[in-house]
């Protein structure tokens, strides 16, 4: 079925193919072809005011629905905006489809007026990238960019179009095959590495599941819980994983890594057995990876190969699917259940059980009346419920975000994990908002964060987007200003914010045509949220004026030992290896 | 130990793959100590030659790494034992009437080949394996060398065996289908 049309009206029906059904992104020269025929498909563009936006949009939009994101942006400045999202897809696994515009194709190499190599740019940062300068390439190319994107280890894929190749006249001839030779994603695992690993589990008496973000993308949460459930093995969920086993199960230690628990810390650096289900062994989980965990073997199940052993050995190497390898797990150990054999784990649970007891996450209230953030950001998740979608940015509010909202479900927790991009919580938001416009969307930010993208606010306003969002407002960048605490003699070199004094939120607010409301006391808190709650025909800003010096705790300092952690300033948990 | 390694990396021939390669190697920090492209027996299939010094663990994570990029569609590690390896030099040597007998004497002894004379230089070609144009770069570097360019090797295994023909077979995979 060929049909003639201009390049722009291909790349739109390509898209529309391709099953976008929302775009966000920002119209320029290079693009501009693609936005006439844009007016009148079916799908919906949400004009946003910086590129940035669009991109964190795209990617809370397919972290909280599953599917590709897609944003849009012009050449040069317009694409180059889009480099942080796209570094934070790369990293974080994110589907994302980037298209932008370029110059024509007889300009490229010439310096042309807002000419920039994005293609060479975003090399690194891509899972894979194409520049399109002939029109007939541009339907194949977008369906191999959402195929890409969405196999395998979900990634961002950009696709650059010359101008020139969206003005000229093409046939539109969408593909019925795609020919990948080079691109053969692994999903099913090997038996033989289950046997092997379903042997390492039986045999083992400390396990420990340890579970990423590659668990919520392959939508896995529900054959964890059955593998967790049959074998009784305790679990960790890594900052990305937040949510892929429900907070509330007794087997579950909590978040592991440099601001974990200490149960989820110790369970790991104690354990014999690590059982990696999607995670990466990043270094804020690890510590220093010398010492980290030194008498576990180690089970690594990822879709990347790329991933296996890349920072840790692994005795069990299994290639596939994290929900087939748990699904395949689970057959193996059932089947050695119902012959009678089980792992012996009853010393090693009751052990962390006890850490657990002895260790709660916590905090200590401000003596002088004011406002601790974890307090609200505690309320925040009660009031809201388990139902609700939190964003964050990166900092002190990302982890007491992480701790202290107790999630149940997975894709209700996006943030920026590997990148560490602040500013990520407003836009993506708003775009898991429009993923999810029946869920009520919380963006957790801080200050800091809150001022790099706010702009996206009136995106919000006038797209009819209610999102909600609770500044945690230390007037500092607050995870920075903690390092200078504890690392630099308190010596606090430009990380005053002054935000409770400049700008003024709340008005910040109500000039983007949201509702703003302030909150400086703590039996204000629960009101004030109730109140933000009951909005939900515009976007609600809550600023949350809460006391400066509040640290995340626990804590491992960076490059020390996960023995080393630290539960309180200058309090190291007491645990001896005979209480095993 | 870090040690020399021969990879032979299957392509796509499309634009821009060789600085996909050449920045992940750079990127992960690896130095390549020389890389050699060209075409294959299958026009749409590039095949480059790549040596690096490394040692065996990074080796297979770049290995892995280079296996993600999709236009890469096979990577073989050649055994030094049972593949060839050649290279290409071209070298511009002073040669007097008094050195010019010389010159040519080590010309037939490498059995390397004369592509250009001049009054006062000969231009020389020789193919073969690392050591042995390092041994007739030794021998001719008292006459004057005057120019050098040398090519980066190319490998192949020993046998009848093909690399590329089983990693021809084409993959094809459904597209998504059209929405609405």
């Amino acid at each position: 079925m060929s049909e003639h049309m201009t390049g722009a009206q291909s790349l739109i029906k390509s898209l529309e193919a391709a099953g976008a059904e929302n775009i966000f992104g920002i119209p320029g020269g290079a693009i501009l072809p693609a936005y006439d025929p844009l007016m009148d498909s079916s799908i919906r563009h949400i004009l946003v005011r910086h590129e940035q936006g669009a991109g964190h949009a795209a990617q809370g939009y397919a972290s909280a629905t599953g599917k590709v994101g897609v944003c849009m942006a012009t050449s040069g400045p317009g694409a180059t905006n889009l480099v942080t999202p796209i570094a934070d897809s790369h990293m974080d696994s994110v589907p994302l489809v980037a298209i932008t515009g370029q110059v024509g194709a007889a300009s490229i190499g010439t310096d042309a007026f807002q000419e920039a190599d994005i293609r060479g740019i975003t090399m690194p940062i891509t899972k894979h990238n194409f520049l399109v300068t002939d029109p007939a390439d541009i339907p194949r190319t977008v369906a191999e960019a959402f195929y890409i994107a969405s196999t395998g280890r979900p990634g961002p894929v950009l696709v650059d179009v010359a101008k020139s190749a969206l003005q000229s006249m093409t046939t539109y001839d969408w593909p019925t095959e795609l020919h990948l030779p080079g691109y053969r994603p692994v999903t099913r695992p090997h038996a033989k590495q289950i046997r092997e690993a379903a042997r390492l589990i039986l045999e083992s008496r400390r396990p420990v599941l340890y579970v990423g973000g590659g668990t919520i993308r392959s939508g896995a949460s529900k054959e964890l819980r059955q593998l967790a459930e049959l074998t009784g093995m305790p679990v960790v969920t890594t900052l990305m994983a937040r949510g892929a086993f429900p907070d509330s199960h007794p087997q579950h230690l909590g978040m592991p890594g440099m601001h974990g628990t200490v149960a989820a810390v110790a369970g790991l650096q104690r354990s014999d057995l690590i059982i990696s289900l999607g995670a990466r062994f990043d270094d804020r989980v690890t510590g220093n990876l010398d010492s980290f965990a030194p008498g576990a073997k180690v089970i690594h199940a990822d879709i990347d190969p790329a991933e296996i052993g890349k920072n840790r050995h692994a005795d069990v190497p299994i290639v596939g699917d994290v929900r087939e390898v748990i699904g395949d797990l689970v057959i193996a150990l059932q089947a050695e259940a119902d012959a009678g054999t089980t792992g012996d784990y009853e010393g090693w649970v009751e052990f962390l059980s006890g850490v657990k007891r002895t260790y709660p996450l916590g905090y200590d209230e401000p003596t002088d009346g004011g406002l601790s953030p974890q307090y609200v950001i505690e309320r925040l998740g009660a009031i809201a419920g388990e139902d609700a979608i939190y964003t964050s940015g990166v900092g002190q509010h990302q982890m007491w975000a992480a701790q202290f909202v107790k999630y149940e479900k997975p894709r209700t927790w996006i943030n920026s994990g590997g990148l560490g991009t602040m500013g990520f919580a407003v836009p993506g938001a708003m775009g898991a908002k429009v993923g999810c416009p029946d869920t009520t969307v919380w963006a957790i930010d801080g200050d800091g964060c809150f001022q790099m993208t706010n702009q996206e606010l009136a995106t919000c306003a006038i797209n009819d987007i209610p999102i909600k969002v609770a500044i945690i407002n230390n007037e500092s960048l607050g995870m920075v200003r903690q390092w200078q605490t504890l690392f630099y003699n308190e010596r606090y070199s430009n990380t005053d914010l002054h935000s409770k004094r400049i700008p003024d939120f709340v008005k910040l607010a109500e000039a983007y045509g949201c509702v703003g409301l302030a909150c400086d006391s703590p039996s204000d808190v629960d009101a004030t949220i109730t109140k933000a709650m009951e909005i939900n025909d515009v976007p609600v800003v809550v600023d949350f004026r809460v006391h400066r010096d509040a640290m995340v705790w626990p804590m491992v300092a960076a490059g020390t030992s996960n023995d080393e952690i630290k539960y309180a300033r200058d309090l190291a948990p007491q645990f001896e290896e005979d209480d095993l | 130990m870090a040690a020399t390694h021969t990879l032979s990396v299957l392509v796509e021939n499309k634009p821009g793959v060789l600085a996909r390669i050449a920045g992940l190697f750079s990127r992960r920090g690896f130095n390549i100590d020389s890389l050699a492209v060209g075409p294959t027996e299958h026009a749409e299939i590039s095949r480059m030659t790549i040596v690096v010094n490394v040692d065996e663990s990074p080796l297979e994570q770049v290995t892995k790494q280079l296996n993600k990029l999709v236009e890469v569609i096979k990577i073989v590690e050649l055994d030094p034992d049972a593949s060839v390896n050649r290279e290409l030099v071209l070298v511009k040597v002073a040669a007097t009437a008094e050195t010019r007998g010389q010159v040519l004497d080590t010309v037939q002894l490498f059995r390397a080949k004369v592509i250009d004379v001049a009054s006062d230089a000969v231009t020389i070609q020789l193919v073969g394996n690392s050591a042995k144009i390092g041994d007739f770069l030794r021998v001719l570097e008292p006459f004057g060398v005057r120019e050098l360019v040398q090519s980066g090797q190319v490998a192949i295994g020993r046998g009848s065996r093909s690399i590329s023909e089983r990693s021809l077979r084409p993959v094809v995979v459904p597209a998504p289908p059209a929405a609405g």
